[in-house]
């Protein structure tokens, strides 16, 4: 038997062979020549198109231009800018106010969503209907539109400065946007703030402290009560320590305008309702799936093991809900960063409509839009590291 | 003791029964229940029999002028909307021209139905559409068959909305399938192309695609080559669709048991017959609903085109809410387009729904 050389080994691959058609992977990478040779055939072309339009329109390139002095104002701004700063604290200050916006919007969303999602599911008739028709009318509406009407109800609709709503003492609804009350503490609200983040770290170490205590000896520690006396008790001890101040900045109108407390201006109130009550719609959707993905014999075992409702919420149906809520609410928080560039349509000086007046100053399209892609590129990369992070910290632990 | 004999049955409480019993159980079983639905009803209470006296008990419905609605209405002014409504629906079209975008309305419409029908499943299907879209091109633009011409900058209104949103999911239909299989491929250089489209797409806001179209695209054209804004604005919607489509597509190839593909190649199929024959009908079948989602979702963002100022249904509105002899109407011309949206919206995701359920054949996963 061992005299049958040759064709028994491995087929030996001769030069002829290798480039054979019949050979799937001689054609794999003929293919992906070809398409690369075609994309990159493509770019050069678009690119030489690109050089001689630029010279024969004279239009500068590169990111100098973010030097030089912007000459416009913006209406609000976190920082300080004035129309003598340059493009880039212009584009600076635009990202600042689409994160705001996002993040502010990220968090009530969250909250208004989950407890439309939750009522949804409840056994009261009347308030599960209620949330289904909200959810309803709010996804199946363009979310411009919705932004639209906001701003119109806000601009139009409410009264004047001088006969601005009165809801609640010290809240003022009116064309000017919602002005509201703020504490004028002064030192002790830095004292405060320094309480709520040792609060916030005395609470999650001693979350830490009574895990490993548990992991030990077996015995639980009252988490929840230590936690939210820490976290309420600091700041407390802050103010206190201040000399417990109570002074308010309300506002007051003067003359056609308010002084005093904060606001919050028109076109930021309209994106903010427009981007939570849109958003909210989707959130309450993906969490009521969320907890309708949690058989009922879940509760129904961690029940009868005697754990409480809560227990049973926390422990059992909250963790196995979470996987499946995790990832489509990621999307759903990428989906706020990204509409929020629609405040440029209600004039709220984002980074798409700074970035627009730019590019409409300077000509330089390219490195604008450019700009624009990257800022919310790096927003999305940033939210998708967190929510995966997370995302694997309550995955499912298989052993 | 006496025990009940048969004539003396007892009957259930009276407050388990009946629309008492319904109430109970369902409006006040506890006491949080019943704070929550006294709450509600105070809400229902406190906005929508305002809301009703607003738009319909006090509305006016027809009015010569705008100070006339206004003085005598305590309520809406529809007669704005019924003043504007040859604007809000066809935007700057030529007034004695409207019954042609009319007429396209009704194409489209008709074409949407007979879509949704089964029966109409073919592949006759897609020549009628293409017969359909022709008709729709002949239409807009005229100049044959004794049509006046009109240049597509005077299109707008609802037609342009349908336009938008039918041609854009016809194009980026197809162009997401290949995408998505791009992206399965075993070949390194086309699944990263595919890949690296995909998520730039994603990544960044449809309004920085739509600048780009039309404030970059003319860059990087050769000189005295120029596409007009509508069709710059169309290729963008296509190329935003296509990625999103494309990870739903990518999701059902991803959900098809592994077995189909080794038993298409076990069967001796071609990459192209394997695919055509055998995968993406099971897979496409797998992802209708959420592929529905999807065109809603490019349905109602077509209107973001307002913002490179094309007048589409949304800006059509706009632009007749700015007339000086009409002001502050705004709240009426809202809720009107509002309807126009959600009657469309809600009839698609109500039949992606229906449609989901008469197609499941048990296999679901």
């Amino acid at each position: 038997m061992a005299t049958g050389t040759g064709n028994l080994g491995p087929p030996q691959r001769s030069a002829a062979s290798r480039l054979n058609w019949n050979d799937p992977s001689f054609r794999a990478i003929l293919y992906q020549i070809i398409v690369l040779g075609l994309v990159a055939l493509t770019v050069w072309y678009l690119v030489s198109n690109l050089q001689a339009n630029l010279k024969s329109r004279n239009i500068a390139t590169g990111f100098g231009f973010l030097g030089l002095e912007a000459g416009f104002g913006i209406s609000e701004s976190l920082v300080e800018y004035s129309p003598a700063s340059t493009y880039g604290r212009a584009v600076f200050v635009g990202i600042l106010n689409t994160l705001r916006v996002a993040v502010i919007g990220i968090i009530l969303a969250t909250i208004l969503g989950t407890i439309i999602g939750v009522l949804r599911l409840s056994k009261n008739w009347l308030i599960s209907k209620v949330c289904s028709a909200y959810v309803e009318t709010l996804r199946n509406l363009p979310l411009l539109l919705q932004l639209f009407f906001w701003y119109a109800i806000i601009t139009e609709t409410l009264p004047s400065a001088r006969q601005a709503l009165n809801p609640l003492p010290g809240i003022f609804l009116s064309q000017r946007g919602i002005n509201f009350p703020v504490p004028a503490f002064g030192i002790a609200f830095d004292l405060i703030l320094i309480g709520v983040a040792l609060g916030l770290i005395g609470a999650v170490a001693f979350r830490i402290w009574a895990q490993k205590r548990q992991d030990r000896t077996g015995q639980q520690s009252p988490v929840l009560l230590v936690a939210a006396g820490l976290i309420l008790g600091m700041p407390l001890l802050g103010w206190l320590l201040g000399g417990a101040p109570t002074e308010m900045s309300v506002p007051e109108l003067r003359g056609f305008n308010f002084r005093g407390g904060a606001s919050l201006s028109p076109e930021f109130a309209a994106l903010l309702i427009g981007l939570i009550a849109y958003t909210a719609a989707f959130i309450a959707e993906i969490v009521r799936s969320g907890i309708l993905a949690v058989t009922h014999g879940q509760t129904e075992a961690a029940l009868a093991l005697g754990l409480t409702r809560g227990q049973t919420l926390r422990l059992v149906v909250l963790p196995q809900a979470l996987r499946v809520i995790v990832p489509p609410m990621t999307s759903q928080y990428l989906n706020i960063t990204k509409n929020s560039s629609l405040a440029v349509a209600i004039g709220y000086p984002d980074v798409v409509s700074i970035a627009n007046t730019a590019i409409n100053q300077t000509g330089q399209a390219i490195e604008g839009i450019a700009l624009i892609m990257a800022v919310y590129l790096s927003i999305s990369l940033g939210i998708s590291l967190f929510m995966n992070w997370y995302n694997k910290h309550i995955a499912l632990v298989e052993r | 003791m006496t025990a009940p004999t048969a004539t003396t049955e007892l009957k259930p409480p009276a407050l388990s029964q009946g629309w008492l019993g319904w109430a109970r159980e369902n409006l006040f079983a506890g006491p949080l229940n019943t704070l929550l639905t006294i709450l509600t009803v105070w809400l229902l209470l406190a906005t929508v029999p305002a809301f009703i006296d607003w738009a319909l008990l006090k509305a006016v419905w027809s009015a010569p002028t705008a100070s006339v609605c206004r003085e005598a209405a305590g309520g809406a002014c529809w007669a704005f909307v019924y003043e504007k409504h040859r604007l809000i629906l066809f935007g700057l079209y030529p007034f004695e021209e409207h019954w042609r975008p009319m007429l396209v309305v009704v194409i489209f419409l008709a074409m949407i139905g007979l879509s949704c029908l089964r029966r109409f499943w073919t592949p006759w299907l897609a020549l009628y559409w293409i017969v359909a879209l022709t008709a729709v091109g002949i239409l807009m633009w005229g100049g044959v068959l004794g049509l006046t011409y009109v240049e597509n900058e005077r299109w707008g209104g609802l037609p342009l909305t349908l336009i938008l949103s039918v041609f854009g999911i016809a194009f980026a239909f197809p162009l997401s399938i290949l995408l998505a299989l791009g992206r399965r491929s075993n070949m390194p250089a086309i699944k990263a192309l595919c890949v690296i489209y995909i998520e730039l797409i994603r990544g960044v806001p449809l309004i920085s695609l739509l600048f780009m179209a039309s404030v970059m695209l003319p860059l990087f054209l050769p000189t005295g080559v120029n596409f007009d804004k509508l069709l710059r604005a169309q290729i963008a919607i296509i190329l935003f669709a296509a990625a999103y489509l494309a990870e739903v597509v990518r999701g059902g190839l991803q959900a098809l048991p592994k077995g189909q593909y080794e038993a298409a190649d076990a069967l001796g199929l071609s990459y192209w017959q394997k695919t055509g024959l055998i995968i993406l009908p099971q897979a496409l079948k797998l992802v209708i609903p959420p592929l529905v989602n999807t065109f809603i979702g490019i349905f109602k963002d077509t209107s973001l085109v307002v913002i490179i100022g094309l007048f589409d249904l949304l800006n059509s509105l706009k632009a007749s809410l700015v007339d000086p002899a009409w002001p502050g109407f705004s709240a009426e011309g809202y809720i009107a387009v509002s309807l126009i949206y959600f009657a469309l919206c809600y009839f698609m995701s109500k039949y992606s729904q229906a449609l989901e359920a008469r197609l499941a054949t048990g296999h679901k996963r």
